[in-house]
């Protein structure tokens, strides 16, 4: 129980289980999180460091990294594009189906990845019922880097819809008012009023769709071909290195991603406080 | 008033626009891919879906993906439990890193998840030659596939107690504290029903999870068909075999998993949506 | 609350049952193409075993690339026995975890390999870009679907048939061979890490005109979709020998080892060689192999030991890091 004599003096608080609920608390943190992902880091550290940056900075490396989160920040682009409408649809209107449709978002978190991964690869393969429609459009999706990209949309599609739907709900209509008295039109009040009082949720659900799409595996992997430098995502690399015996190499690549997933977390953090702030 | 109101509503052509824009958009990303998981199965009939479900091999993964979760969900609610407990009810330097690390996991990729533990318990790792001289084994064997689950699920109960503890304060605890209750009596009759709904949503999607998940439990797993083959893992198996209708009966039996969470899910959602208010991430 | 604990009490329980089951248990650690064959094995093998010692023995499989498994193995995967692609992975198993002994393949019979195989093309019907033999893989415009080399043992005798066709042509030496595979494999478009990978992405995902594969694995793909495929025999290929061994150290610790023997010796038997004939691999016992003789034509068949020096120096020379595999594979060029 160090925390507990370390952070006593601050605590102020008449509330009983402090030591036994942090105590536990950081145990559980410390043996499940923090020493496996110290391995992780320290891992490419038996490398010199110029052996380090030459395994992150190989080629196929690079096109994986560019291609996980090029890939991720469109789809969370879509995802927010599309989610606000969703959101709106679902906060503003009524109409048959709205419960059916307000429960199904929450599928792609529900749905096993591996699931969703060999449905979208049916549906959207050369054969199936969306890419055989797109297919005599010449348009290809399963197996190229479009395929990664449906399989993010997919996956990030519920964090941004549901991070928009409660802040949507407790916006007031009192400044769209304003902005119709004013003389704005529907389209422009919502553009230059209910856009910029959003952007906070945006921004966040866009972050979180964005982590969610970055370190995806099992959806994407049955749908993107996997080609080297074309469509092979940055985890793929990972499990390929490991499998080849090659643990430096994918503790390299893992530990890129860590730090990215880390930054973001940060930023995730700055975003509530600014959003908190703005009220 | 009415005036008003009509300012707010949009226009009948922009309501039909967004409305389609919606549907067209959850229809393709959404409502098919669920759709073609059962047209796929039952491409054959009934009688191919029962014979891969009923298999010994597609039983025996169903067994351990229970197991799995049964074991890795209660810790992660215990842990959720306590880990919101610390942080709503007491003041300390480093709460918002705390707060932080709690939330890793998830933007963590499960592949990552996976890769730790190959890099601590493998023979190579950390602690393998001891492990391996004690004859204990974590990789490739139901530990491993619990730990990555723990990863993976790590913050789900967390996360969904944190907002829901801050929103309600600390007021009644205290109030039952001072009338001489004691710590463990006040969190069993006060703090507890007052967040039961809310606890039983984030157990929901920690579950939803830990059923679910691929990346992680697909790195340490071995793939020992009918041993150490979790059911994600075996729809992948029974894929690579060309069994086509064997996959798609074991990934429609998860996909009816899946749907069931989201019944019960909504059902939470509609039945306290007060209590779950205060809830507005995942 | 009294719910959670019910649930892992429950689990708890569960895990000790699973415990006490008393069943032999032999875990056998594959290559990715052999689902069928150790399936129609292992249950041949535990009805002849229930027969003869009236024991129940389950046999459990794990398929996979066989470098990613033979990695497996070493990390600790409880293998009790290995039937990898080829030799090397099973050194590598014997080298950094003395699993089992170095001299492992004197142990068994003919080099450990109970049966052979070899690597021929899988094309699509009517083989409409006409491939005949190696060197029609290397003109442009050809896509060629093989696993990595790194992590697959077929993509490994692919490779290596491919060098000893350019070294063994007309004028050939081994800079020329260098700068076939070369050309090869900048006709690559997907690595996948294990053979079963390859063959669905070429089957299922249409990718590639031709298909690097193992025989047996060609005659499955032509098995579950009739007409669609066709094998074509190269003008000259390699004896593919996937050894088979038992893991001393596993073994000695799930006090399994009879049960163990047992099965490998079973592998060399008259009735596991004729369903490893029916399973499309070559057998080793002269007569079934004549009996099924339609399915293996006679081509000139390069061999790991006379033509590479052995799998130590041919996995030293092209596939370990820095080696020719690594120099001539630039991917996407």
């Amino acid at each position: 129980m160090t925390a507990a004599t370390i952070f006593s003096r601050s605590t102020r608080s008449r509330f009983p289980g402090f030591g036994l609920s942090l105590g536990f608390t950081l145990f559980y943190l410390t043996g499940i999180v923090l020493v496996p992902l110290l391995a992780l880091v320290l891992r490419p550290f038996s490398l010199h460091l110029e052996d380090f940056w030459a395994a992150v900075s190989a080629p196929r490396v690079l096109a994986a990294l560019r291609l996980s989160f090029g890939m991720a920040l469109a789809a969370a682009a879509i995802d927010t594009l599309f989610g606000f409408v969703v959101a709106w649809v679902l906060v503003r209107y009524r109409f048959p189906g709205k419960r059916l449709m307000d429960a199904l978002i929450d599928l792609p978190f529900a749905l096993p990845t591996a699931v969703a991964g060999i449905a979208l690869s049916t549906l959207y393969a050369p054969t199936g019922w969306v890419g055989s429609v797109l297919a005599q459009h010449g348009i290809k999706v399963a197996y190229t880097p479009w395929g990664v990209l449906v399989a993010m949309i997919f996956i990030g599609l519920p964090f941004t819809v549901r991070t928009l739907q409660p802040v949507l709900q407790d916006l007031g209509r009192d400044l769209e008012e304003a902005a119709a008295t004013l003389g704005a039109t529907r389209p422009q009040a919502i553009l230059r009023v209910v856009v910029p009082m959003m952007l906070p949720a945006l921004l966040t659900g866009a972050a979180l769709a964005f982590a969610r799409g970055v370190g995806e595996y099992g959806s994407i992997i049955f749908i993107a071909g996997n080609l080297p430098m074309k469509s092979e995502i940055a985890p793929l690399l990972i499990v390929t290195k490991l499998e080849q015996f090659d643990y430096a190499g994918a503790a390299s690549i893992g530990v890129v991603m860590l730090a990215a997933s880390f930054v973001l977390l940060l930023a995730l953090n700055g975003l509530q406080v600014w959003a908190a702030k703005r009220r | 008033m009415k005036k008003n109101r009509a300012a707010t509503d949009d226009p009948p052509l922009l309501r039909y626009l967004l409305c389609g824009i919606a549907f067209v958009f959850i229809g393709l990303f959404l409502a098919l891919p669920l759709l073609v998981v059962f047209s796929e199965a039952l491409a054959m009939g009934l009688g191919p879906v029962w014979a891969a479900v009923t298999d010994p091999d597609t039983l025996a993964a169903i067994r351990l993906s229970l197991l799995a979760a049964a074991i890795a969900v209660p810790l992660n609610t215990v842990f959720g439990i306590a880990a919101s407990w610390a942080i709503v009810k007491f003041d300390f330097p480093g709460k918002a890193f705390l707060v932080t690390l709690i939330d890793l996991p998830f933007s963590v990729s499960p592949v990552v998840a996976g890769l730790i533990y190959v890099l601590v318990f493998g023979r190579q790792g950390w602690f393998g030659s001891w492990l391996t001289d004690h004859d204990i084994h974590i990789l490739f064997a139901l530990p491993g596939i619990v730990l990555a689950t723990i990863f993976v699920t790590f913050p789900f109960v967390a996360r969904e107690l944190i907002p829901l503890m801050s929103d309600q304060g600390r007021e009644e605890e205290e109030a039952a504290l001072s009338l001489g209750a004691s710590g463990f009596a006040t969190f069993w009759r006060v703090t507890l029903p007052n967040i039961k709904w809310g606890l039983l949503y984030g157990v929901l999607l920690c579950n939803a999870r830990a059923l679910g998940e691929f990346g992680a439990v697909s790195v340490v797993s071995g793939h020992i068909r009918g041993q150490t083959n979790t059911m994600p893992l075996h729809v992948e198996l029974l894929y690579n075999n060309y069994d086509y209708v064997g996959a798609f009966s074991v990934a429609a039996l998860l996909a009816l998993l899946a749907l069931l969470t989201l019944a019960l899910k909504s059902f939470l959602e509609w039945r306290y949506a007060d209590e779950l208010a205060a809830v507005h991430r995942h | 609350m009294r719910r959670v604990f019910l649930l892992a009490a429950a689990a708890l329980a569960m895990a000790a049952s699973m415990a006490n089951a008393a069943e032999i248990k032999l875990l056998n650690v594959s290559y990715d193409p052999t689902r069928e064959l150790y399936k129609d094995l292992g249950a041949a093998f535990a009805k002849q075993w229930k027969a003869k010692t009236g024991d129940a023995v389950i046999l459990s499989t794990s398929n996979g690339g066989s470098g990613a498994q033979a990695r497996a193995v070493i990390d600790g995967l409880q293998a009790d026995v290995v039937t990898l692609a080829l030799a090397a992975d099973i050194d590598a198993i014997s080298a950094k975890a003395k699993l089992l002994p170095a001299g492992w393949q004197k142990r068994l019979p003919q080099n450990s390999t109970p049966y052979t195989s070899t690597i021929v093309f899988l094309v699509r019907k009517a083989n409409p870009k006409r491939i005949k033999d190696w060197s029609d893989l290397v003109k442009p415009g050809i896509q060629v679907i093989t696993p990595n080399p790194k992590t697959s043992g077929g993509a490994r005798w692919a490779y290596l048939a491919g060098w000893s066709f350019a070294e063994k042509s007309p004028g050939g030496n081994s800079d020329k061979a260098k700068a076939f595979v070369g050309a090869l494999y900048r006709n690559v478009p997907v690595l996948d890490s294990g053979a079963r990978g390859s063959t669905v992405t070429f089957t299922k995902r249409g990718l590639g005109d031709v298909l690097l594969s193992w025989e047996n694995e060609a005659h499955l793909a032509l098995r579950e979709a009739p007409g669609k495929y066709e094998i074509v025999y190269p003008s000259r290929s390699i004896l593919a020998e996937p050894p088979v061994a038992l893991v001393d150290r596993n073994i000695d610790r799930h006090n399994n080892r009879k049960v163990a023997e047992a099965f490998v010796n079973y592998l060399y038997s008259q009735d596991a060689q004729e369903i490893e004939a029916r399973d499309f691999y070559r057998p080793r016992n002269p007569a079934i192999l004549a009996k099924y003789k339609a399915n293996f034509p006679n081509i000139p068949l390069a061999t790991i030991d006379s033509d590479f020096g052995g799998w130590a120096k041919a996995q030293q020379t092209h596939f370990a890091d820095g080696g020719v595999f690594d120099k001539i594979y630039q991917p996407g060029r």
